[in-house]
């Protein structure tokens, strides 16, 4: 597995075009205590398919945070898409983001909004017109599924709806990378499994996914790549992995 | 055309916001009303304690006598050098024969007739009327220091008891300015702490998916406008009532003091106090939802 991981380091020492996400060596400490990433490279491709595994404190959240620009890395460089993160103006960061579907753990969804108006939020905030929103919004509510649910609350909704319903959200502008921090984390088997589902049809269809998890069986039924990270770096890093607690 | 769709999208969702955070918003407009209410009351009282003070101070002459042998028109030209000073309101000129037949008509009636020459033949006088009270020893001075001037006859008493009282209302206007200011700060900090809470994960979301500032920012500052002008209007209506009631009630329940108690008509008073509590209100409503906003925009 290590010899793997070096084969894998070495190839991707030099960042091609076709690469959607570059960090190289990158830190970031807070306050107190060890950095939370410490000295991460990561490349990712276009249209490739990422699990990021690990334990809790493993540095998960932080590189998350630092794709989405939520964070500024200490040390080190991150482009996204051709945005290079560390250096971004606070009023191109919204731009970027438009480029990045995010779904989360907890759905985040604007609860007090039914499912259309929480898709067609998203197109809005670009500034479609009417017209598109009302093709667009239909269109994927059912590809995922919920083309009969758009007048419904979200609170009515259940995990697996809601999760849907955050797809659909973070799909319906078209981005260019899907981001899914432990989107079955509070869902059941059977919802898991159609997410999952969900998440690969889209890859298929050219975006690349990105998905936080802790679930080892279906990172380890999905033969992607799977990059482990523990107490802040990637240990691990291989296509066609698996996710073993080496604890066993 | 599409950013006029956004502008819609906002004002409407301004709108919305309110009837989703229903106990946010009545909390905001209640807020908003307390303060513009106390503010109103305050306004209604300073401004008739003013107008009734403004009031007494025009009925404070100063009269002037002159030394034996003053021709009319050495008076008449002291009465226009005094005219232009601008503490002086008005003049009132007082010939010697005007003097005795208005004291004949008063006092002598059919007894005047024995008397062949006016008696105050050296009584003619100016009788000068003040808009500000306070001036009244700097004026007496002057008038002293004419050379055709007699006696000076003021009531000291009265210019600085009204003088007094003037100041006295001023400090008292900048005291309760300052606790409504305090006050008004402590509600609309707790109502923007409330806000905040309510607004911290849907502003989070916004920005997550790529929504600009401008965009956040817009429906909630228009929902703190709307709140502003409700906030506002209220307070407004309700002391206009109230204030028509009391001059009605203290009209009838106090008549004898009608001679000193002089209200300012209530359409007087509410055409200032209307758009300066409308203008406080918006400004308070839109730097609230600002300030709320800004402090979760950095996502």
């Amino acid at each position: 597995m290590e010899k793997s991981f070096r084969n894998k380091m070495s190839r991707d020492n030099g960042a091609s075009k076709n690469e959607v996400i570059v960090m190289e060596n990158v830190t970031k400490s807070y306050n107190e205590g060890a950095p939370a990433l410490n000295g991460v490279t990561l490349h990712i491709k276009k249209g490739e398919f990422v699990f990021i595994v690990g334990d809790s404190g493993s540095g998960k959240s932080t590189l998350i945070k630092l794709l989405l620009r939520e964070l500024v890395p200490s040390k080190g460089t991150i482009k996204v898409m051709g945005y290079d993160l560390a250096r971004i103006k606070r009023r191109k960061i919204p731009f970027f983001r438009r480029k990045i579907g995010v779904v989360f753990q907890d759905f985040r969804l604007l609860k007090d909004r039914n499912v259309y108006e929480n898709v067609a939020f998203a197109q809005r905030i670009i500034m479609k017109s009417n017209r598109d929103i009302r093709r667009n919004v239909p269109s994927i509510l059912a590809t995922v599924g919920l083309a009969g649910k758009y007048k419904s609350k979200v609170n009515e909704l259940s995990g697996g709806e809601q999760q849907r319903v955050a797809l659909a959200r973070a799909l319906v502008n078209r981005p260019d990378i899907l981001l899914a921090d432990e989107p079955t984390g509070n869902l059941d088997p059977g919802n898991t499994r159609d997410i999952m589902k969900l998440l690969e049809q889209i890859n298929e269809n050219g975006t690349t996914v990105i998905v936080v998890t802790h679930n080892r069986e279906i990172v380890n039924e999905m033969k992607k790549r799977v990059i482990k990270m523990n107490k802040g770096v990637i240990v691990n890093d291989e296509e066609n992995g698996v996710y073993i607690d080496e604890d066993y | 055309m599409r950013i006029i769709n956004s502008f819609f999208y906002a004002i409407g969702q301004g709108f919305k916001n309110l009837t989703r955070n229903r106990w946010y918003t009545l909390a905001s407009i209640a807020t908003i009303s307390a303060c513009l209410f106390l503010f109103g009351l305050f306004y209604s009282i300073i401004t008739n304690f003013q107008y009734m003070v403004h009031a007494a101070e025009e009925g404070v002459s100063v009269t002037v006598f002159f030394d034996e042998g003053t021709t009319e028109d050495q008076i008449l030209a002291l009465q226009a050098d005094l005219q232009v000073r601008p503490e002086v309101s008005k003049i009132d000129y007082e010939s010697a024969d005007a003097a005795w037949e208005g004291f004949k008509e008063q006092y002598l009636g059919e007894y005047a007739d024995g008397f062949t020459e006016n008696p105050l033949a050296d009584d003619a006088n100016l009788q000068i009327y003040m808009s500000d009270v306070s001036m009244q020893p700097a004026l007496v001075t002057y008038l002293e220091s004419v050379d055709i001037v007699k006696t000076v006859n003021r009531s000291e008493i009265t210019a600085s008891t009204l003088s007094g009282l003037n100041k006295l209302i001023a400090y008292v206007s900048v005291g309760i300015i300052v606790v409504l200011l305090c006050v008004s700060i402590f509600l609309i900090h707790n109502t923007v702490t409330i806000g905040i809470s309510v607004r911290k994960e849907e502003i989070g979301i916004m920005k997550y998916i790529g929504a600009t500032d401008f965009f956040v920012r817009a429906p909630f500052v228009i929902e703190g406008i709307i709140i502003g002008i409700i906030g506002s209007i209220i307070p407004v209506v309700v002391v206009y009532f109230i204030y028509n009631e009391a001059v009605v009630y203290i009209g009838t329940h106090f008549a004898m003091l009608s001679n000193l108690l002089a209200f300012v008509d209530s359409t007087v008073i509410f055409e200032k106090l209307a758009p300066i509590s409308l203008i406080i209100g918006v400004g308070i409503g839109f730097l609230g939802s600002f300030i709320t906003v800004r402090r979760h925009l950095h996502v």
